[in-house]
């Protein structure tokens, strides 16, 4: 397991390189979007229309902040469950987005969808939305405002600290629940 | 006869609408604390060292724990000698609304198909109950999504019983893993009807971790059921660990001789709820 610092967007290469167990503290530019926004931007998709981000080595956060307080540019900021983004997640890898943030288990197909695509799932800490907003130092609603918390957030975020879960090659750092253990 | 004002129950509600999603309640702290202690994988100490920083932190600056500040809930227990002057739903809904406004806490309520946000997070979900006496008490309870959305009812057939229920809860968990954020709190609830199972599971969840069921056959249970849960592993955010569950409670009622109705209300590590009496 190793330690890396990377940028975002991330390169085919950075994503490539990472296995499940590596620990990543993330800079750059990272899009917040849970399940309305990915409805919106594969409405977008389907219509042949402009997206408002780019795709190309794009970090996916799943996260719907909480409001900023004076003096800060964002709430509270921690991951939410991921399962709800896996009907979306494998056309955005095919389309360049090269990794998502969030936490909780992933489908197959998503999971298919990261070796096909050289992309990675990382884990964030859920419950740590405090902590985690430290490490976003400026957030702009980039589309559908209207939304309140499920808008589409550009964030620029400095040391993410994240833990890859699902890597390109098949490897999956959540434990397998022991079911002789408990008697099942 | 004592004559509370809805003024007085709405700053009761929205007082505790942003105490709670700041400060974590003491119990949840110290299992957190001794979580970290009694670890031995590096990453299941670290999940709880973050997890304890945050709680400093959230108490020292004034942000939430968690971003989702979650659904508001409040059991309302009212005394029959209490009078309220005004309209007691509405000043509890307008105390979420000034709690979750002015504490610029996330509002997370919306129509279910449209899925267009209510702006206030209300209504809260709000459920009495009638009893002798002149105390108003409210007990508040910010629910987040993630851990709700694990929970299940099930009508178990009566041979069933206890083997039926841990089957149940431990399947029900293992299935789960890492979504609803564990180390997760497990509120069961077992008997009455179909929908006061459920109540009963969510009310199990504002008992204190800490506390023992004071029926001696329900206490063993609860220890039994909670040592299970732990052998599965899943572990503080699913990444493996001693810990996947903080607390284990269970509240039961009466039921139809058809019936054993199983309620199982997952709570995430970020067990946010308080209490006032008016």
């Amino acid at each position: 397991m190793a330690v890396y610092e990377m940028k975002a967007p991330l390169s085919d290469e950075d994503a490539r390189k990472l296995r499940s167990g590596d620990v990543v503290l993330l800079s750059g530019v990272v899009y917040t979007a849970r399940d309305a926004a990915h409805k919106k931007l594969n409405d977008l998709l389907d219509q042949g229309a402009d997206l408002p981000l780019e795709l190309t080595g794009a970090v996916i956060y799943y996260v719907g902040p909480s409001p900023a307080r004076p003096g800060y540019v964002i709430g509270s900021a921690g991951p939410t469950t991921s399962y709800r983004m896996d009907s979306f997640a494998p056309r955005l890898h095919s389309l360049g987005v090269k990794a998502s943030i969030g936490k909780g288990i992933r489908n197959e197909a998503v999971k298919q969808s990261l070796k096909d695509y050289g992309a990675v799932y990382f884990g964030a800490t859920g419950g740590a939305g405090a902590l985690l907003s430290t490490c976003i130092k400026e957030a702009e609603v980039i589309a559908f405002p209207e939304m309140g918390p499920e808008a589409l957030r550009k964030l620029r975020v400095e040391k993410l600290p994240l833990l890859v879960i699902n890597d390109s090659v098949g490897g999956e750092l959540y434990v397998q629940p022991d079911l002789r253990a408990a008697g099942l | 006869m004592k004559r509370i004002s809805a003024q007085a129950v709405t700053k009761a509600v929205r007082d505790m609408c942003i105490s709670a999603n700041r400060y974590q309640p003491e119990d949840v702290k110290a299992a957190i604390k001794a979580g970290e202690a009694g670890e031995d994988s590096p990453t299941a100490k670290e999940v709880f060292r973050q997890l304890s920083e945050n709680i400093d932190l959230a108490a020292g600056t004034g942000l939430p724990l968690c971003q989702d500040t979650g659904l508001a809930v409040l059991f309302v227990t009212l005394g029959q000698e209490v009078y309220v002057e005004g309209n007691l739903s509405e000043a509890i809904n307008e105390g979420v609304r000034q709690g979750y406004g002015e504490g610029l806490l996330r509002k997370s309520a919306c129509d279910p198909f449209s899925r267009k946000n209510t702006g206030d997070n209300t209504p809260a979900v709000i459920h009495y109950d009638i009893v002798p006496g002149e105390a108003l008490r409210i007990a508040f309870m910010a629910k987040g999504g993630g851990a709700e959305n694990m929970s299940r009812v099930m009508m178990l057939a009566p041979a069933e019983g206890w083997e039926g229920v841990k089957k149940f809860v431990l399947t029900r968990v293992a299935e789960s893993r890492s979504n609803p954020c564990p180390p997760i709190i497990i509120g069961i609830g077992i008997g009455g009807t179909f929908e006061h199972s459920a109540k009963l599971a969510k009310l199990a969840l504002m008992r204190k971790l800490d506390d023992v069921n004071p029926e001696p056959d329900l206490a063993a249970k609860e220890e039994e059921l909670l040592g299970l849960v732990n052998r599965l592993g899943i572990g503080p955010m699913g990444l493996g660990g001693r810990h996947t569950a903080l607390g284990l409670k269970i509240l039961t009622s009466p039921c139809h001789i058809a019936s054993f109705p199983l309620a199982v209300n997952i709570q995430c590590h970020s067990s946010r709820h308080e209490e006032v009496e008016l």
